[in-house]
């Protein structure tokens, strides 16, 4: 499937960048024309993008699709190879639909439009070069490459006062929690390589990745890593670079796992988030919270649950008084995420703040459903069988789902918050009130997305919360309980910040300003509203693409 | 061996620009345009061949590879040595010295044929940089064109002699140029301190190189006489050459066939004796811990364009030097010593970073910063792997066009601002918007950004440590270690947020915030010319990033003859 | 030796007896001209000069068949010697030149004349194979120059460099004829080449130690001669105070001359094939060479750094010159494979080049001081504002004096360093190029000078006449020349002319 000659994929990813270098050649005077000529480089990019998500969906297989393999860097044994399953077609389908809205919200901005435009339509290709990738390094190319736009989204475009502040910190915190990762890959990329022949021989019959795969060179492909790196304990063993082995993998799985739970961001990895989110330019919030945020827990499921599954279910003990393995670490994190998330969030008066903390409530979710996958995954992978696959593979699903879900819902949220910002010039809460009487369908608005983020049934964060809850419960009882717990904490912020924003007194000082949404912003949630009702009421439009590759990389092949 | 072409391509390179300069000394010295024209033109010309040389090359590359892979296959006697013979294109020979085995011998191969297109940029841009060059034009055009002309002399040699005339003859404008046209406050010290440290270093380098050649003579009269024989007939030497010559090409047959592994003295072979001097004696020049000293001041007091084309290239060639005749010429004494120099190339890394990091002065951020970087060309050879070393080619290239850039970026600014005191300068982006994006681009290049050179190129450089963590031991006496690469590229990898740290800390207060217009009245936008310089420098470091095999298999046939003679496969 | 052959035996002199009729010529000229014409001696002067070299070179110069003693033993007739005649008469011949303009000499007929029969002297040393000879010449060649330091009768500093020289100067002379006098003693020969023999022969039964004690005055006195410290303490005090010309001559022409003899006189009288009491005789001379080498070098290079007159720091300079150059006769010393020919060659390519590149800054320095009346070398600042072209010859005189390619002095170092390695003497190499550096640096801040440094004269141009452009122009040519091109045939020459001497 090409387009011009190019494949879809590449196509996909290279056209946002190329729309950008034409946007900066745009006179900057002309702002009007800078703004349409955006907003219409990002409606065929959502366009492209909505082609591939149903194009792979009528393949109806579970395995990856569209596989583009091209020789980039031989050197180190890196080819451009993209491909995309379920997950990741859900994950280009919601960037692909972010992408014009946050166009569509930024045409507030009047400062240097056109490099604004320019940098969200770099993050997109960013974005989408990561879902797409098959490759290690193409993976954390990509991976790295989103931060650039999105750090001089928040330090130019953000509110003055912390913009400088905010930006640097996300930077640095992500660009550092990405330097274990990149030590890590370096490390395993030269490592498949000591893999002996006839190992990679035995394996390659079960791996199809493996057959093209040349014995003793190092590789960064990730079929190629998933199927050789953990052989290297389970078949090898023994003392690597000096150390014991396990000791090595151990410190690489900790690379990883930083590195993406910054990104997530899971307890205690988080606090860039709420600063960054703050501070951030509307259409720069929507896309942190609804795209990169998902960068991570994307990486968690495609990279660390794969090459890990020892590491995973490792036993470790805490000063000899607590037996316990990392995927519980990870669904305790995920559940002090769920918990003190939506506290924090209960505790904020800054309106961006508290849907920032929302985000970190709602990830949790996700971190969650990802940490029973991981120990399904591995008891799997160590015993040849889990009890809890079947729970495993509704969790996924669900994490899957949420991380949609929230997609839609953080980028909806945002996208009033700002909106209502853009008007008052004030974050502040307190200051806020009453709006329903001045603002009605902003109101109804910010009920419906609220409830969404909430959770309600019938709309699509039920579902997603629902499948993790279900899938969690056997394996992580008492965890799930607590979480649940934290869910009143979650209805207690959200109605908290309708009550503050819609309900009470007027705030007289507002009494002559426009406070009702524009019909711009009402364009740009439009479909986002649609489509968490949508996914509410009959999910499996997504859901069963999800399903078929969640099962496939849990070990059951779809039934077609 | 690949002949593309009859006329000679590398003599222009190197005379073209002496021409140009002796022209420009003859004109009188009021007709600055004319000067400038003809400094421009030859510079141009110089940076067309250079180009003309790296495509063909390119060309012939897979046909290159393919003739050492036979080499390889077939294996027997001085195999490397042939493979070497093999890369070399566009081959100059013309006796100079007989009686001392001295050749005019020039030909490129895949290390140098990238550094002779870098080169030939860096003098592009450094000419139009010096446009406003008002005091003594004449002489400053004439001067920088030597040093060009001596750099190019250095990267396209083959006879060892050749290559210490050209790489003395560069330092000396150097001189000058500093000195001269350099910071008021600081060019003489700077200049006297930098020529110095880099003399010293050279000529230690030079005595070394002498005994080489007199161990190879010796070692061709006796034991290899029929070695000799052998590649006379087989043609990897020419048939009237001696036994004493300073042919690179010699001396690799010599070092192949172990002249160099003979007890020099006591026990310790001639290899071990003489490798810290000479790859040190060049590494002076790479900036190599602790002997950078020099290189700060000396890019903070040059005028503008000699910055870049110091930065931007004569460091380069003391990496390059440092390859040529310390690994591949002391196999040995490489596999003996660079397992403790490698300690040095990491505080380079480190320390450099750190302490660009605290500088208030603009022009002493990007000074560091280029010690830092050097220090990863220098660990890329101490991996002695394909992967590692072609990484220290490829950062070799990069870290040539961002440092230019850089210097660039600083020039423009202080032209405008005229100070280069970070904390006082803010919000020129919003004037000078292209230097700003241009500073940007190479930050995040010399961050090691993905899609950028500087990602390509550190990239392999980490990963050849990895590589390299197994087989490397650092044998001291009785004491020996191994597996410390592992932990050493793990340290090394902070100086990339370190970076990255300084970077946006620049950019920060130099670019963003507010600008004052009321300190800086007659800061404006930067011309076409400058626009050009710009877009000239850093195009290659996105081209780079996006499609790295631009350059990295050339290296690699470049580099295959080397890591033969270190005894590893590839 | 063969019955008398007077015809064969005059080439071997032909540029002495050249340099005679050029005397006498002069001499004429100087009473029949003109006083408005007088400066037109300086220009026959040269061209006789170069003429007699050039025949010197082509019609003079020996083939194997003709090498050997002639004149009843008192010259050696080989290329060696015929090398060093010529750069002997060029360096005359530039001397020449460059001093037709300067006050109170250029237009003095008895200056030329004196410098002829001055180089006339130094000429017959190069060939000098006989005590008496030896002597002879090197007292014809000294005796001139004190005049010539004396030259100018009204500058007491001229007059007191002329003092100091001829004391110093005799007392070298005494010592030297002294040595002399003891091998005479000893072997009852005058024949440098009969001596050796006699000493290396069984009927010589005194032991070695009074032989070296001789080595060891004659040493000396050629120590003053090339001024090696630490026998120089004339040279700053003569080179500063006699005029400017006179300082350049003495500079080149009696060091060339004096380090032809030296070698000439070490290799034939003490070869390394002499045992005596079964020590190697050679041994003990290299090892003083050496280390006259090292202290010549190290004190020249030091000292010379804090100098602020321009000729008392060339003067320094020309010590630590001397320096390397003791470097190379240090390297005679045939270890296996290696019989010193290198070392030879080097020597005599390290003084042609010195000869061009030497006189090359004192000629810019004659100009600098017609013009402003100072030799200090602050007052240099700005020069290449003032005469671009003289800032650049100077600079390129510097280079060579330092080494830098790619003028003569880097190919003249070479040779010798790499004389020295072969000779197992690396140590003595690292020396010297340590020493090379420390040079630079004095080297480096006269050429700062006249390029950064600003005065408040740098917009009065210095106008120099045609004749000196001439000179600036092709001596720079043959510095770079000697540097670059030239090297391949030059050095071959000074090869064959080691062979020749060495009789390999």
């Amino acid at each position: 499937m090409t387009i011009i000659g190019i494949d879809i994929l590449t196509f996909l990813i290279a056209a946002p960048a190329v729309g950008a270098v034409a946007l900066l050649m745009l006179p900057s005077q002309m702002k009007g024309l800078v703004r349409f000529a955006a907003l219409g480089i990002s409606i065929v990019i959502a366009a492209i993008s909505i082609v591939v998500f149903f194009a792979y969906n009528s393949m109806n297989t579970g395995a990856y699709g569209m596989v583009v393999d091209l020789p980039w860097f031989e050197l180190i044994g890196v080819g451009w190879h993209l491909g995309i399953d379920g997950i990741s077609a859900a994950m280009v389908l919601l960037t692909g639909i972010l992408t014009p809205l946050a166009i569509l919200v930024s045409f507030e901005i009047d400062d240097r439009v056109n490099m604004h435009m320019a940098l969200i339509l770099f993050f997109a290709t960013g974005s989408f070069g990561v879902f797409a990738a098959m490759d290690l390094m193409i993976f954390f190319l990509f991976y790295e490459l989103t931060l650039v736009p999105m750090y001089f989204i928040i330090n130019q475009w953000g509110s003055v006062d912390g913009r400088e502040y905010a930006s640097k910190k996300f930077f640095i915190y992500s660009l550092g929690g990405s330097l274990g990762m990149l030590l890590a890959i370096q490390l395993i990329g030269w490592s498949v390589s000591t893999v002996p022949a006839e190992i990679v021989a035995t394996l390659s019959e079960t791996t199809p990745a493996l057959l093209s795969y040349v014995a003793g060179s190092p590789s960064f492909d990730i079929g190629v890593i998933t199927a050789l790196w953990p052989a290297l304990t389970t078949q090898i063993g023994g003392v690597f670079l000096g150390v014991d082995i396990q000791t090595v993998k151990t410190l690489a799985f900790l690379g990883f796992f930083i590195a993406f739970c910054i990104k997530v961001p899971v307890w205690p990895f988080h606090t860039w988030l709420p600063d960054a989110h703050s501070e951030a330019p509307t259409a720069g919030s929507m896309l942190l919270a609804g795209v990169m945020l998902k960068l991570g827990a994307y990486g968690f499921l495609r990279l660390v649950i794969p090459f890990f599954p020892d590491v995973w279910v490792g036993e470790i003990d805490i000063l000899g008084a607590i037996q316990t393995n990392f995927a519980t670490i990870f669904a305790v994190l995920a559940m002090l995420g769920v918990v003190l998330g939506a506290y924090s969030a209960f505790g904020q008066t800054d309106i961006k703040r508290l849907v920032a903390y929302s985000s970190v409530n709602h990830m949790g979710f996700v971190a969650m459903g990802l940490a029973v996958a991981a120990l399904a995954y591995g008891q799997a992978y160590m015993t040849g069988s889990s009890v809890h696959i079947q729970d495993a593979i509704l969790a996924t699903n669900g994490a899957v789902l949420q991380m949609f879900n929230h997609g839609l819902s953080s980028a909806g949220m945002f996208l009033l918050a700002g909106g209502i910002y853009h008007k008052t010039h004030t974050r502040d809460m307190t200051q806020y009130g009453g709006f329903w009487v001045k603002a009605p369908i902003l109101g109804g608005i910010f009920i419906f997305t609220s409830m969404a983020s909430l959770g309600l049934p019938g709309l699509n964060g039920f579902v997603s919360e629902f499948l993790i809850v279900r899938g969690a419960w056997s394996v992580f009882t008492s965890l799930t309980v607590i979480s649940m717990l934290g869910l009143l904490f979650t209805g207690g912020y959200i109605l908290k910040g309708i009550r503050a924003v819609l309900h009470g007194p007027f705030n007289m000082h507002w009494k002559d300003h426009k406070l009702e949404i524009d019909l711009r912003e009402l364009v740009a949630i439009a479909p986002l509203m649609a489509l968490m009702l949508i996914t509410g009421i009959a999910p499996n439009w997504i859901l069963s693409v999800i399903n078929a590759s969640v099962s496939l990389m849990m070990g059951i092949p779809v039934q077609a | 061996m690949v002949e593309t072409v009859s006329f000679p391509v590398l003599s222009l390179l190197i005379f073209i620009p002496i021409i140009a300069a002796v022209i420009i000394l003859f004109l009188p010295r009021e007709q600055k345009d004319l000067i400038k024209g003809i400094a421009v033109t030859a510079a141009f010309a110089v940076f067309v061949l250079g180009l003309f040389t790296f495509i063909s090359y390119n060309n012939n590359h897979e046909m290159i590879r393919a003739a050492q892979d036979a080499i390889i296959a077939e294996g027997g006697e001085s195999s490397a040595t042939r493979m070497y013979d093999e890369t070399l294109v566009f081959e100059e020979r013309v006796v100079w010295v007989e009686a001392l085995g001295i050749t005019y011998h020039l030909g490129i191969d895949g290390l140098s044929a990238p550094m002779v297109l870098l080169t030939g940029m860096v003098t592009v841009t450094g000419v139009l940089m010096s446009w406003r060059i008002e005091d003594r034009t004449r002489e400053f055009m004439a001067f920088f064109l030597l040093l060009v002309s001596g750099v190019f002399g250095v990267f396209v040699a083959n006879d060892l002699f050749v290559l210490f005339f050209f790489y003395e003859l560069a330092i000396f404008p150097m001189y000058l140029l500093i000195a001269t046209w350099g910071w008021v406050k600081l060019r003489e010290y700077a200049a006297m301190k930098l020529t110095l440290y880099i003399l010293i270093g050279s000529v230690v380098a030079l005595v070394g190189a002498i005994a080489m050649v007199l161990q190879a003579n010796t070692f061709f009269v006796n034991d290899g006489a029929q070695i000799f024989a052998n590649a006379v007939e087989s043609g990897i030497l020419p048939a009237n050459s001696s036994e004493l010559s300073f042919s690179i090409t010699q001396l690799t047959l010599a070092a192949e066939n172990g002249a160099f592994n003979l007890p020099f003295v006591g026990d310790i072979s001639f290899a071990n004796v003489w490798f810290p001097f000479i790859f040190l004696g060049f590494a002076v020049l790479a900036g190599v811990f602790p002997f950078h000293n020099w290189s700060p001041d000396g890019h903070v007091a040059a005028p503008t364009a000699v910055s870049m084309i110091h930065a931007g290239v004569l460091m380069k060639v003391g990496a390059y030097a440092a390859l040529r005749v310390g690994i591949q010429l002391m196999p040995e004494g490489a596999h003996t010593h660079l397992p403790w120099i490698v300690f040095l190339t990491l505080i380079n890394v480190v320390y450099g970073a750190f302490i660009a990091f605290r500088q208030r002065d603009f022009k002493y951020v990007i000074g560091f910063s280029s010690v830092s970087h050097m220090g990863l060309v220098s660990m890329g050879f101490a991996t002695m792997n394909l992967v590692g070393m072609t990484g220290a080619g490829l950062q070799m290239f990069s870290h040539g066009a961002m440092t230019a850039l850089f210097f660039g970026c600083v020039g423009m600014v202080y032209d405008r601002a005229h100070t280069r005191d970070i904390p006082s300068l803010g919000g020129f982006i919003k004037i000078m918007p292209w230097v700003g994006v241009a500073f940007i681009i190479g930050g995040l290049a010399s961050m090691g950004m993905p899609g950028l050179s500087g990602f390509v190129a550190e990239f392999p450089i980490f990963q050849g440590m990895w590589e390299a963590s197994p087989t490397t031991v650092l044998q001291i006496g009785s004491f020996s270690l191994t597996n410390y690469y592992a932990i050493l590229v793990i340290i090394a990898a902070l100086a990339i947020v370190i970076t990255a740290a300084y970077v946006l800390r620049v950019t920060g207060q130099v670019f963003f915030g507010e600008f004052d217009r009321a300190k800086y009245p007659d800061v404006d936008d930067i011309t076409l010319r400058e626009r050009f310089i710009l877009v000239f420098l850093g195009a290659p470091l996105i081209l780079l990033g996006i499609y790295p095999s631009l350059i990295a298999p050339m290296l690699e046939t470049g580099l295959r003859p080397v890591l033969a003679l270190l005894g590893v496969a590839t | 030796m063969n019955e008398f052959n007077f015809l064969a035996s005059l080439p071997s002199i032909a540029p002495e007896i050249g340099l005679t009729v050029m005397a006498v010529v002069i001499l004429f000229l100087d009473l029949q001209l003109p006083d408005s014409q007088r400066r037109n001696l300086s220009i026959v002067t040269a061209v006789g000069l170069i003429g007699t070299a050039l025949l010197t070179v082509a019609v003079w110069s020996p083939t194997p068949e003709t090498t050997g003693l002639y004149w009843g033993g008192m010259i050696r007739f080989d290329l060696l010697a015929v090398i060093f005649k010529v750069m002997i008469l060029f360096a005359a011949a530039i001397t020449a030149l460059i001093a037709s303009d300067s006050t109170g000499i250029g237009r003095k007929g008895e200056f030329y004349l004196i410098m002829v029969v001055s180089s006339l002297g130094a000429c017959l040393i190069s060939g000098a194979a006989d005590l008496i000879m030896v002597f002879l010449a090197l007292e014809t060649t000294t005796i001139p120059l004190y005049i010539l330091a004396a030259f100018k009768r009204d500058d007491p500093r001229s007059s007191e460099s002329g003092m100091k020289y001829f004391l110093f100067g005799s007392f070298a002379s005494a010592i030297l004829l002294y040595g002399l006098s003891w091998l005479y003693g000893f072997t009852g020969q005058t024949n440098l080449y009969a001596i050796a023999e006699y000493l290396g022969s069984p009927e010589f039964q005194i032991n070695i130690v009074p032989v070296l004690a001789a080595l060891a005055l004659i040493i000396v006195g050629f120590g003053f001669k090339i001024s090696a410290a630490p026998f120089h303490f004339w040279t700053p005090d003569v080179y500063e105070g006699a005029p400017t010309p006179v300082t350049a001559f003495l500079s080149v022409a009696s060091k060339a001359g004096s380090f032809a003899l030296l070698v000439r006189f070490l290799v034939a009288t003490f070869p390394d094939t002499l045992i005596m009491d079964g020590q190697q005789v050679a041994s003990f001379w290299i090892n003083l060479m050496a280390v006259l080498a090292v202290i010549s070098m190290t004190f020249g290079n030091i000292v010379a750094l804090s100098q602020r007159n321009i000729k008392r720091l060339l003067a320094y300079s020309s010590i630590a010159q001397a320096g390397y150059t003791l470097i190379g006769v240090a390297a005679i010393q045939a270890t296996g494979a290696y019989q010193g020919v290198e070392a030879v060659a080097a020597i005599a390519y390290y003084m042609f080049m010195y000869t061009f590149t030497n006189l090359l800054a004192f000629a810019v320095i004659i100009i600098f001081s017609e013009a402003t009346g100072s030799e200090s070398i602050r007052d240099f600042a700005g020069l290449s504002r003032r005469n671009p072209w003289m800032a650049l010859t100077m600079t390129i005189a510097l280079l060579s004096l330092s080494g830098v390619p790619p003028a003569a002095g880097f190919f003249g170092k070479f040779f010798l360093f790499n004389a020295a390695v072969q000779a197992n003497l690396v140590w003595l190499a690292i020396i010297g190029v340590l020493n090379s550096i420390i040079a630079l640096y004095y080297y480096l801040v006269v050429i700062k000078v006249m390029y950064v440094d600003s005065s408040e004269d740098d917009d009065k141009p210095i106008t120099m006449s045609r004749t000196y452009s001439y000179v600036l122009g092709v001596v720079s040519v043959i510095v770079l020349l000697l540097g670059t091109f030239g090297v391949q045939p030059i050095y071959n020459w000074a090869l064959s002319g080691a062979r020749a001497l060495l009789n390999i």
